[in-house]
């Protein structure tokens, strides 16, 4: 497998850590190399917030990702902000509820999905940032299907585990759309 | 084996100090090392330690030198400018010839400086953490994983040699998170022959002091004291070398910033260019002895920080100006990136040819 460089990001809130940490934790049920690193600092009240995560089969190197090959971007100014670091030829997937812009670059793949609307609608509420990982799995098989469920389990905390069944739910749907 | 979980650096560091045996831990708030401490409150009470946030940092460190002298394991976590108000205490630990050990999840300075990571900390680690003739062990982790490892590592060799131990560390490994093995809790400590925590009438009593009014008896022990410090950097001197042998550029660099040099060498390696890394794992003593021996076949050396350059001195030191020494690095807490390591290398590169 190619390294995964991926970068998350949205609003504080949004879900976007834990929508590295279930990556993260997927990739190490499937045997590879991880890391997860944070934004931190007041970045995370309310502003814009937002992780790196890579994949691979080798030992991380730098684990800060400046030039993706995966994004997330669940809010405008991180659509704005990361767009351009991606490297020709990767994925992007961009709630569109939430960001009205669009690139006009060609050499990237890139998916408009409503995800807090598909949230709200199907019952999900605050689940957008796992329909998103849905269809970046869809998209990209960036791990195997028993690995990110054992990803999400993982993530999830012990004494919330009945939440397991709404996060799969949301990446049923997220490779729908 | 146990098996590996993801943790945050500061976690993990605090559950491995947990099982190295430490069950005394004295802390005060700061970021970016804040869940070192929450950690350490979470689970202390589990295995029957004791967690105190102290009303200070000074507070915090002279705990530490109080349960240290009892012969107990003992640690305090801060941040940079929460290390710099621990610096009078860690010279009286010094001074008492205690083992601790203390985690710096450095940020940047001077000053109250910023939140995020930086290495502006090691000519204060390496070289004045404190008043008076001493030195600490430092070791500065670069993965999660050796996050872990050097804190048993530091308690271990603390009490071999009765001396502070730091781990060097940084926002960046404080905050990410990795896979990790947690070791199994220790079952014995070294025995303390030394420590004072009561004789019940079997022996003559221990006295901790760091206080000799008598200029001949001060030489003295700080003299004994250099032999060992002899002896150490003899003998627990510790780099990893990659891609060396054969390299005409070689970057030094530590911490997490080991990391993005080595995502610079392995480009610069695609490129045709032959740079390698060495990564001192002990900034204190540092590796003189592999340097060295890189600068018979090296053409040039880089080293890169997030500092003004703090570490090029011992660089040049330790290869005895035999070579080039450039450096590179941000500070603030700006994190280098491997492309502006990358076009220094080939910078260094196109000069060589």
């Amino acid at each position: 497998m190619a390294d995964l460089n991926m970068v998350f990001a949205g609003f504080g809130g949004q879900g976007i850590l834990f929508l590295g940490k279930v990556c993260a934790y997927a990739g190490l049920m499937d045997g590879k190399e991880v890391s997860w690193l944070p934004s931190y600092g007041p970045e995370m009240r309310g502003g814009t917030c937002n992780c790196s995560v890579c994949l691979s089969d080798e030992p991380i190197a730098s684990p800060l990702v400046v030039n993706p090959n995966v994004l997330i971007a669940m809010n405008g100014p991180s659509f704005d902000k990361f767009i351009d670091t991606v490297v020709p030829g990767g994925t992007v997937i961009v709630d569109s509820s939430l960001v009205k812009s669009k690139t006009d670059r060609d050499d990237i793949n890139v998916f408009y999905i409503p995800a807090t609307e598909q949230a709200d609608k199907n019952g999900l509420k605050g689940l957008a940032n796992i329909i998103l990982l849905g269809k970046l799995f869809k998209e990209t098989g960036l791990v195997s299907e028993d690995a990110l469920e054992l990803g999400v389990k993982k993530s999830v905390p012990a004494k919330k585990q009945h939440l397991v069944e709404s996060n799969m739910n949301a990446i049923k749907l997220g490779g729908s759309l | 084996m146990s098996e590996r979980v993801l943790m945050k650096g500061n976690e993990a560091l605090a559950a491995a100090a947990i099982n190295a045996g430490c069950h005394h831990f004295f802390g005060y708030p700061i970021t970016p090392q804040t869940e070192v401490a929450a950690y350490m409150s979470k689970m202390m009470p589990k295995v029957g330690g004791v967690y105190l946030q102290a009303e200070s940092e000074v507070a915090a460190i002279n705990m530490v030198l109080g349960a240290a002298a009892a012969g107990k394991r003992a640690m305090t976590s801060s941040s940079s400018p929460g290390i710099s108000l621990k610096s009078e205490g860690v010279s009286y630990i010094a001074g008492s010839d205690l083992p601790c050990v203390i985690i710096n999840v450095q940020r940047g300075g001077p000053g109250l400086g910023g939140i995020q990571p930086s290495q502006a900390d090691y000519w204060q680690a390496t070289k004045a953490l404190g008043h008076g003739d001493y030195q600490l062990l430092v070791f500065a982790p670069s993965t999660v994983q050796e996050m872990v490892d050097m804190v048993t590592l530091a308690f271990d060799k603390a009490d071999e040699y009765r001396m502070p131990a730091m781990i060097l560390a940084d926002g960046m490994l404080g905050q990410m998170m990795e896979p990790v093995t947690l070791p199994e809790p220790v079952k014995e400590l070294p025995k303390k022959e030394w420590a004072a925590c009561g004789h019940e009438n079997k022996r003559p009593h221990n006295i901790v002091n760091s206080l000799y009014i008598e200029p001949d008896e001060l030489e003295r022990l700080v003299d004994e004291r250099y032999e060992r410090y002899a002896h150490i950097q003899e003998t627990e001197q510790r780099a990893e070398c990659i891609m060396t042998e054969d390299a005409d550029i070689v970057v030094v660099a530590f911490g997490a910033t080991a990391r993005i040099a080595m995502s610079a060498v392995r480009a610069a390696r695609q490129e045709g260019i032959k740079a390698g890394v060495i990564r001192p794992i002990t900034l204190w003593p540092f590796p003189n002895d592999i340097l060295k021996e890189t600068a018979k076949t090296a053409k040039a050396f880089l080293t890169v920080e997030m500092s003004k350059g703090q570490m090029v001195d011992d660089v040049k030191l330790a290869v005895e100006c035999a070579k080039p020494v450039h450096f590179f690095g941000r500070t603030g807490g700006v994190i280098p990136q491997p492309n502006e390591v990358l076009e220094q290398i080939r910078k260094i590169a196109g000069g060589i040819k």
